[in-house]
């Protein structure tokens, strides 16, 4: 690494040198900059690890009233002194599941698009469009799916309900009977729009790096279009869809504002997924103005679980695509 | 090195930010706090009083501090009185960790918060009062009645269609085949802690979730953000029932039910019932009380109560006779008077006496 990045060795004076330069100003500027870098990129630890410390000390109390069941229990009672979470691990877990199911196909199909299928008229203005539905603040997100999305979805949500009643697994997803306008499914559904811009961009840069000579030997192979993207396009980028599939579960389980406006905020842990149910994030959100006390330490804990579980679906992200990458290795 | 207040010691500024850019907006008038007291307002018969009062807390009562920092500020110039809504729990820190000078709350602090009121003693200071209505989207039917374990039962999903026989023998007609959608808060409130309290009260048989700023509702109930999202969700469906402060119930144009009080006579929810079951309530040494399920014949049963808190002692003299200014205005004929052109109950005379006395009770220290 020092051989890279160390000073150019010193020339005969001036010829390509700009003036105004002084013969060691480069290799001061390169160090300050190294230090300046480096400060930066420890300062990125240093805050995580200070949050990491700070709320799990606020959380503390909660931790030790409740013990292992401030996870494994579903009984969210601020009332009684009861605080556990699993209903909200649950919710948070449920409505990002949905998010991806819903969101990765869309995305990866408008990479395909972007990357393989449309002219350069059409590519144009469907980037454009897709940032700006990255601009658009998630309470926004939010309000619009409460106030003209829910209400929509309910009716549908019982005609879904009606049409799946005697069928087993179905009707446990999407039947029951009961059914609300804000619901773990519309609060996914609303997840997956908003993380559809994130894993769209991310997804089409990986399928842009697809070696040309790659995709041309397929078509001369006879492959058709079709055949050509699944056979070098799509395992090229695997590895990267991974990664941006995870960035996109990041970013649903943290979501809060939207979440909160539209999960309908019921603590329980249910598989129908037209009924109302309540997330992490969501709960910090709607109950920490109100909370003092123990029931504030448990709402810190709420965060310190939700980092903790965000860190592990991270490393289980970083795991997979080493592996992917490692297999990928081999057939290249 | 690193404590667990770390955390609040990180976020106080952040707050104070957020107060001062919340002031920006609601004092146009008003001149830099470093006013002296002697250039200020030479016109004015009151008492000269001059600086910057900051406070935080129940939304519950902001529509009503709006109205009166207003009034207050016109009476008195060169004061900035701040008031940001965001929840009685919220006021409370805020005032133990002296973020600000005074907390509006509809609870009194609980025994194991009192030690961590970083400026000693505080005093409790009932402000005004209001109903929290049972409110209703059934188009045709106008005036119900409804008694406590009715609305427990309701609540608590064990009644979920209109037409339920022990709707109808509240003394209600013409009951439609509907099914019922009970709307409660997302977020917790000080409101669903009153409302639950009074179901505590008058029915513990039916009335099974016990009392909490959020409790554990029924799977098949919906929630809405706000005393007026919880009024929106009702308006928007017909068969829906919840809980919502009467202010905004009156806002949103819904139809509220007539409730059965603790001498067994429907009362409408209105500012005359509020008043009087603070009236019949039992006020305790720091003037806390508690009007819900009051045993009147007048008493409407769900009514919240709300105060405003603040130190026994300020370091400041300048800041003790704003507030014992702002305190008294708000208690005087005037504040209390401006309370129902906001559809908030005043105090009863003797309770508003007993604080009024109180407000001399904040020394300097």
């Amino acid at each position: 690494m020092a051989t890279v990045t160390a000073p150019p060795p010193p020339a005969p004076a001036g010829a390509s040198r700009p003036p105004g330069l002084g013969s060691r100003r480069p290799a001061r500027a390169d160090q300050a900059f190294r230090l300046l870098s480096l400060a930066s990129g420890l300062l990125v630890l240093v805050v995580l690890a200070l949050i990491a410390i700070a709320s799990t000390g606020r959380a503390l109390p909660a931790f030790r009233h409740e013990g292992l069941s401030f996870i494994f229990s579903r009984d969210w009672n601020p009332g009684a002194d009861k605080f556990g979470a699993l209903a909200f691990i649950y919710g948070t877990m449920v409505t990002s599941v949905i998010a991806i199911v819903l969101g990765v196909p869309v995305s990866i199909g408008i990479a395909l698009v972007l990357t393989e299928l449309a002219p350069r008229r059409i590519r144009t203005p469907i980037v454009y469009v897709l940032d700006l539905l990255a601009a658009v603040p998630s309470v926004v997100f939010g309000l619009w799916g409460l106030a003209v999305l829910a209400p929509k979805l309910d009716h549908r949500y019982g005609q879904v309900n009606d049409v799946v009643r005697h069928i087993p697994v179905l009707n446990t997803l999407f039947g029951g009977g009961e059914h609300n306008g804000t619901s773990i499914f519309t609060a996914g559904l609303i997840l997956a729009l908003m993380i559809i811009p994130i894993v769209t961009s991310l997804t089409r840069e990986v399928f842009a790096t697809v070696p040309i000579a790659q995709k041309e030997a397929a078509l001369a192979l006879g492959a058709t279009r079709w055949e050509m993207i699944r056979g070098s396009v799509l395992p090229f980028g695997r590895s990267g869809v991974v990664g941006a599939v995870m960035l996109g579960l990041g970013r649903a389980m943290g979501e809060t504002i939207a979440v909160a406006l539209l999960i309908g905020s019921n603590a329980q842990i249910t598989g129908h997924l037209f009924r109302s149910g309540d997330s992490m994030a969501a709960v910090i959100a709607n109950q920490f103005n109100e909370s003092t006390g123990l029931f504030q330490a448990a709402l810190v804990g709420l965060g310190v679980l939700l980092f903790g579980i965000t860190i592990v679906v991270n490393l289980a992200a970083r795991a997979v695509l080493n592996r992917s990458e490692r297999r990928l290795g081999g057939a290249l | 090195m690193l404590r667990s207040s770390t955390l609040l010691r990180i976020a106080a500024p952040v707050l104070v930010v957020t107060t001062l850019g919340a002031a920006c907006s609601s004092s146009k008038s008003s001149t830099p706090a470093t006013t002296p007291a002697s250039s200020a307002a030479p016109t004015r018969t009151s008492a000269p009083v001059s600086g910057t009062l900051n406070g935080s807390g129940s939304t519950f009562q902001q529509a009503y501090d709006q109205v009166a920092i207003q009034n207050f500020d016109q009476a008195h110039s060169g004061v900035t009185i701040n008031y940001q809504g965001k929840g009685s729990g919220g006021g409370q820190t805020d005032l133990s960790n002296q973020v600000v000078d005074f907390a509006g709350s509809d609870v009194a602090e609980t025994a194991a918060q009192l030690p961590a009121n970083k400026g000693g003693a505080i005093l409790y200071f009932p402000t005004i009062l209001g109903p929290i209505t049972v409110s209703y989207n059934v188009s045709s039917v106008k005036g119900l009645k409804l008694s406590a374990p009715t609305i427990a039962k309701i609540f608590s999903r064990k009644i979920t269609n209109w037409n339920d026989p022990a709707i109808a023998a509240d003394g209600n007609a013409g009951l439609p085949s509907l099914p019922i959608t009970v709307v409660h808060r997302s977020d917790a409130s000080g409101t669903t802690a009153n409302f639950t309290a009074y179901l505590k009260a008058a029915d513990p048989t039916d009335w099974t979730l016990g009392s909490s700023k959020t409790v554990n509702w029924a799977a098949d109930t919906e929630a809405g953000n706000g005393n007026t999202g919880v009024a929106n969700d009702i308006k928007a469906k017909s068969g829906a029932i919840g809980y919502v402060d009467f202010s905004d119930a009156k806002a949103t144009g819904l139809s509220w039910a007539m409730v059965k009080n603790a001498a067994g006579d429907f009362v409408n929810a209105g500012l005359a019932g509020a008043s009087a079951a603070a009236a019949d309530a039992t006020v305790t040494a720091n003037l806390t009380y508690n009007p819900i399920n009051a045993s009147g014949a007048q008493d409407y049963p769900i009514t919240s109560p709300t105060y405003i808190i603040t130190y026994a002692k300020y370091a400041d003299a300048g800041k003790v006779a704003l507030l014992q200014a702002f305190l008294k205005y708000i208690l005087g004929p005037q504040g209390q008077g401006a309370a129902q052109g906001v559809d908030f109950a005043g105090l009863p005379p003797t309770l508003d006496q007993k604080a009024l006395t109180q407000v001399d009770q904040i020394t300097v220290g």
